[in-house]
């Protein structure tokens, strides 16, 4: 009964979202009032609708429900309650529906706060992002429908997939759809300003929080993707350069440089059509990735369900959605005048050369992904691209990147002067090089990619002290500091935590592969590590072989370690559970292979030293928070208040 | 016009997208198309004293299975499998791989068993000459001891119908 609840709600959420597409447009066109007010009823009713559809599926999983059909393929009855509750969206369709659930939430939340829109811009933003839900509502109720029975009803469930039983996990997907689908706001009011011809500084201020709360989201996801890799995969690595993760990793590319440009048109009115240009590509590599990741084409370590139907019906909807918009821009672009002057070197410039230098980037990655399918379609072959493609395109383009990232914030708008800017520079950039070349030579010997990361890394943080220092000198408190500028130098600063953390990870990280009786040890950067041998162990739908490694010291026992190989029961699916020893300088990584002979007392055994990679999360983490700093700016409320109507003051953006 | 640009960049990938939908990463051809089946004599599931080697099979049209009985994908292909083995068109050898909780026999005993043969491959090595990828994956075999054809994935009715048996026919089984 429930299920079928569900299913109505979805039907009920499909036609108000027609009607919030449909009426409020035609209104904005012709100038209608009432059909224009159509737009927050009909949004915030489809988001009721959509979250009861969500919870009958919740409801499903939970009580087990196994003549459901995507209940019987993706949980258990021994699973846990918080993972059953996960496995809502751990299946293709589950999380198409959080897709659909968290597009709603964005758009009730344009819906709240855009009381100080006109009512034609709101109309027309909500309109749009109600016809991106109509593609994907009718996709779920077409081709991918949760709620479809299964006849006669499973007597249990297959298990979700063990590797997605993790708590890294209950929160990545829906942090990196909140960003995913965020950009799907940038991109409405894009739309809404080409159809309008309304390109204006108030178009990139209405655009600019919610860019980039939703980019903040997105780095904060993309973060704990990495993070859950390198717990659950076994391998150590972080990030592989996989088309999932390109899929992800893409759209913050493009959101970035969004980010900066919006800024640029914003405060000086400069670069529209590029802005605009970019707020497309952000939300159309969202929905890129989707069907990337959704239809098969690519292979890749995440291997999701593939359905031929499915993809076809993506990829129509893509080529509406993306192609439309892009003909939309190439017909208004000739009316986007462009205004603001500027010199070739000032802070536009440098900005724009930014932007240039993450599109390339962006360029690159995109490449890399779709080559074996660019290949394969030519009848070329086979063919697969790996990360010393990635890494040897991606990180010389990250040099100009990060340099201009230092020298960006500092220069004037307009007009800045070179002398001037050398002066102030000077002693960063001397500090700078001589970090980048002495710290390996401390270290390993000199290392060309250690020299870069350090530099750039300390480039970073002291022109981020010197614009702390320039504005206190012109008479600014740190507490009075607009939070725009803490959260931009946040963001910068956090950039360079993270490229800390990767430059000592990526060339001083030690590990060794060893084949471990009971009682064996191995050394590693100074740790001694002696296998005690492994015991059963019951999960709650699993089976594991326990390990014990005590990690000593000279001589010292510091602490022991228990990674596990884990065979789920109802999969049969064997699965490597690391143990870590995590802290602020190093993490100890001891992973269990394969037992080498039948008494399972002689183990295939993995360790590793990891200095600093902790810096990488802490990184992302400063990032998240200056970006949600940044978009609380008290610009964007007085904005709201200047504007408001009585009566309406309190709402922030 | 460089603003028609993003539009005819963005129509070229989805001319690519749209092709790339109708092909399978995961397949991934096999040289040993064409050529004569590896060698190799291993004991059989349930009887260790007994072996099976390709040779047993000259004269006959076949279907080499690998499959393991940790693998979730080979379940599904099962029941097919065993309907298969019902109609008795071609005989169908599972080679056990890499079974190393040794759980192929009773596994076989309580679902059925649709082979004509289990060889058991318990250290993988008889995967690796064949190239193996990952499990399930069938060749075609025929008279002469030709590898004729490889699927990679379970074969469902669908693979079957549209892949396997046309291919059979061809052969003349």
């Amino acid at each position: 009964m429930i299920p079928e609840l569900g299913n109505f709600a979805l039907i009920v959420a499909l036609l108000l979202a027609l009607t919030q597409a449909v009426l409020p447009l035609i209104g904005a066109q012709r100038g209608n009032l009432t059909l224009m007010a159509v737009a927050r009823p009909a949004a915030q009713g489809q988001f009721v609708f959509v979250l009861i559809a969500y919870f009958c599926l919740v409801y499903a999983f939970i009580t087990n429900d196994f003549s459901v059909e995507n209940v019987a393929r993706n949980s258990f009855s021994q699973l846990p309650e918080i993972y059953r509750f996960t496995a809502t969206w751990g299946s293709h369709e589950g999380s198409f529906l959080l897709w659909v659930l968290i597009l709603a939430f964005w758009t009730t939340a344009v819906s709240v706060f855009s009381r100080h829109l006109p009512d034609d811009m709101v109309a027309r933003v909500l309109g749009v992002m109600g016809l991106i839900s109509v593609g994907f509502l009718a996709f779920l109720l077409t081709t991918s429908n949760p709620f479809d029975r299964l006849l006669p009803a499973a007597a249990d469930g297959r298990d979700m997939n063990p590797l997605l039983q993790d708590w890294g996990m209950i929160i990545h997907p829906p942090m990196l759809y909140m960003g995913y689908v965020g950009f799907a706001v940038a991109f409405a009011f894009a739309i809404a300003a080409l159809l309008s011809g309304r390109l204006d500084a108030a178009w990139a201020r209405w655009s600019r929080p919610w860019t980039t709360v939703a980019w903040a989201f997105l780095t904060l996801g993309i973060m704990l993707g990495s993070w859950w890799a390198y717990r659950e995969l076994g391998w150590g690595g972080w990030w592989f350069w996989d088309p999932t993760e390109n899929a992800s990793f893409m759209p913050w590319i493009a959101g970035t440089a969004l980010i900066h440009s919006l800024a640029v048109t914003e405060k000086r009115g400069a670069f529209k059509a590029w802005t605009v240009l970019l707020a497309l590509i952000a939300f159309s590599l969202s929905l890129l990735g989707t069907f990337l990741v959704r239809s098969g084409v690519l292979s890749s370590v995440h291997a999701f369900a593939t359905d031929p139907a499915r993809g076809a019906f993506i990829l129509g909807f893509l080529v509406i959605v993306i192609g439309g918009s892009l003909a939309l821009f190439a017909w208004r672009a000739p009316k986007m005048l462009t205004g603001g002057r500027f010199n070739w070197f000032s802070r536009e410039a440098l900005l724009l050369a930014n932007n240039v230098v993450l599109l390339a980037a962006l360029g690159s990655v995109l490449l890399g992904t779709l080559y074996p399918l660019l290949i394969d379609a030519l009848g070329m072959g086979k063919i697969s691209v790996g990360p010393p493609y990635f890494n040897a395109v991606f990180v010389p383009l990250m040099a100009p990147a990060l340099f201009l990232m230092g020298i960006g914030p500092l220069a004037r708008w307009k007009e800045a002067s070179l002398p001037d800017m050398v002066t102030r520079l000077k002693w960063a950039l001397a500090i700078s090089v001589a970090t980048g070349v002495l710290l390996p030579l401390t270290l390993d010997g000199f290392n060309a990619w250690a020299t870069f990361g350090f530099a750039m890394s300390m480039w970073i943080v002291l022109t981020v002290l010197i614009g702390f220092r320039e504005r206190m000198k012109n008479g600014g408190r740190l507490a009075t500091l607009p939070r725009s500028f803490w959260g931009m130098q946040l963001a910068h600063f956090g950039m360079a935590v993270g490229v800390a953390g990767i430059t000592l990870v990526a060339n001083y990280q030690e590990e060794r592969d060893v084949r471990m009786n009971v009682g064996d040890h191995t050394t590693l950067a100074g740790y001694t590590f002696t296998f005690q041998g492994t015991t059963e162990h019951a999960g709650p739908n699993y089976r594991a072989a326990r390990g014990t490694v005590e990690v000593s010291k000279d001589g010292k026992k510091l602490f022991v370690m228990h990674p596990e190989k884990r065979i789920y029961n109802a999969s049969g699916m064997p699965m490597t559970e690391a143990a870590i020893d995590p802290n602020f300088f190093r993490d100890v990584y001891v992973a269990l292979g394969e037992p080498l002979d039948n008494e399972a007392r002689a183990w295939a055994v993995r360790v590793f030293h990891k200095p600093f990679i902790n810096w990488l999360w802490f990184g992302a983490v400063f990032m998240v928070v200056g970006g949600f700093l940044a978009a609380s700016d008290r610009r964007y409320r007085i904005a709201v208040k200047a504007s408001a109507p009585t009566g309406a003051v309190a709402q922030g953006a | 016009m460089k603003r028609w640009l993003p539009l005819v960049v963005f129509l070229v990938l989805v001319g690519f997208f749209a092709k790339g939908l109708f092909l399978n990463p995961r397949e991934v051809p096999s040289p040993f198309i064409g050529k004569a089946a590896p060698a190799f004599s291993l004991p059989l599931v349930g009887d260790a004293n007994a072996s099976f080697s390709p040779e047993n099979m000259k004269g006959k049209i076949w279907l080499l299975n690998v499959w393991a009985p940790w693998c979730v994908s080979c379940r599904q292909e099962h029941g097919v499998l065993m309907e298969l083995a019902q109609t008795q068109t071609v005989p169908i050898v599972g080679l056990n791989w890499k079974d190393k909780s040794r759980e192929a026999e009773q596994l076989l005993r309580e679902q059925g068993s649709p082979y004509a043969a289990v060889p058991d491959d318990q250290t993988g090595m008889v995967g690796i000459d064949y190239g193996v990828t990952g499990t399930p994956e069938t060749y075609i075999i025929d008279q002469a001891g030709i590898v004729r054809m490889k699927h990679v994935g379970p074969i469902s009715p669908d693979v079957w119908k549209d892949k396997i048996e046309p291919k059979l026919k061809e052969l003349g089984a």
